[in-house]
């Protein structure tokens, strides 16, 4: 009996789900580099998809959870190719992709 | 143990571990291929999941496509000639207690709730059955989303297009 909690199950999942949103809040938080912001968003997608499969895998759900975690990643690839076009855009205009430095907007 | 068990726990641990290189890194190139582990831990727990189909999905688009498109972002934006691939760290202590918060949150949330568990039946492969609910069910949404990686990629093209005339158009 002592091993069946350690049987993958829904929590053990949804606890590697909850680990990775956190290390994408991280890194979307403390970096400065566009590029790693970026990168902690796309963790933090991942880790949303990761729940909707363990609940369509664990629950009535079923195939309805990985239909909504495929638009996931075309949502996810869409928003990258425009996010890094935007990047490019204000490297070329700023010189700088830091995002204490990009502040014209600032009063 | 059974190997199913032994491999989650590899794939869990190579997922987060490369996570949270991808994190704590302080070069960027180090960072997005420490992103690319991440990203080939999760399709190995989503086939773990028994989501093939999806698992495929992710190791095309993301590990493929996006951070391709990632790679590329760091290179064009390196700043000068001294190549400095350094990111820099501010708010940590902020940050961390956040994101310590989220997690302990969620952690919490997702272990007391009483989730409803109804062991489904082993599934041989995805493929087909989506392939029948995306032309049954979601048609609606597949369009959409269609519709949305058109725009994304006219958008995208324009926005680049217009840079190279800039540059044209300043030297």
């Amino acid at each position: 009996m002592s091993s069946a909690i350690f049987e993958p199950g829904l929590n053990h999942f949804l606890v590697v789900s909850a680990l990775l949103f956190s290390l994408g809040v991280m890194a979307v938080l403390s970096k400065r580099n566009v590029i790693m912001v970026l990168m902690g968003v796309e963790l933090i997608l991942n880790s949303a998809n990761i729940n909707l499969i363990a609940f369509s895998r664990f629950t009535e759900l079923s195939l309805d959870g990985q239909m909504i975690g495929l638009f996931v990643i075309i949502i996810a690839a869409a928003e990258a190719a425009v996010a890094l076009a935007i990047v490019l855009n204000v490297y070329n205009r700023f010189k700088t992709i830091n995002l204490d430095e990009i502040n014209l907007l600032k009063g | 143990m059974e190997l199913t068990t032994i491999l989650f726990y590899l794939f869990a641990l190579v997922t987060l571990g490369s996570a949270a290189t991808m994190v704590f890194s302080k070069n960027i190139v180090h960072s997005a291929f420490a992103l690319m582990f991440t990203l080939m831990g999760v399709a190995a727990l989503y086939v773990l999941l028994y989501a093939d189909f999806l698992a495929a999905t992710q190791l095309l688009v993301y590990v493929g496509g996006i951070l391709i498109l990632i790679l590329f972002g760091v290179m064009l934006t390196s700043q000068g000639y001294t190549l400095s691939f350094k990111t820099i760290t501010v708010n940590l202590i902020p940050a961390s207690l956040i994101s310590v918060g989220i997690a302990a949150l969620l952690i919490f949330a997702f272990l007391t709730t009483d989730w409803t568990i109804s062991e489904v039946a082993e599934r041989t492969d995805t493929v087909y059955d989506l392939g029948m609910l995306l032309m049954g069910d979601y048609i609606l949404p597949f369009i959409a989303v269609g519709v949305l990686l058109l725009i994304a990629i006219i958008g995208a093209i324009l926005m680049s297009t217009r840079l190279s005339a800039e540059n044209e158009g300043v030297s």
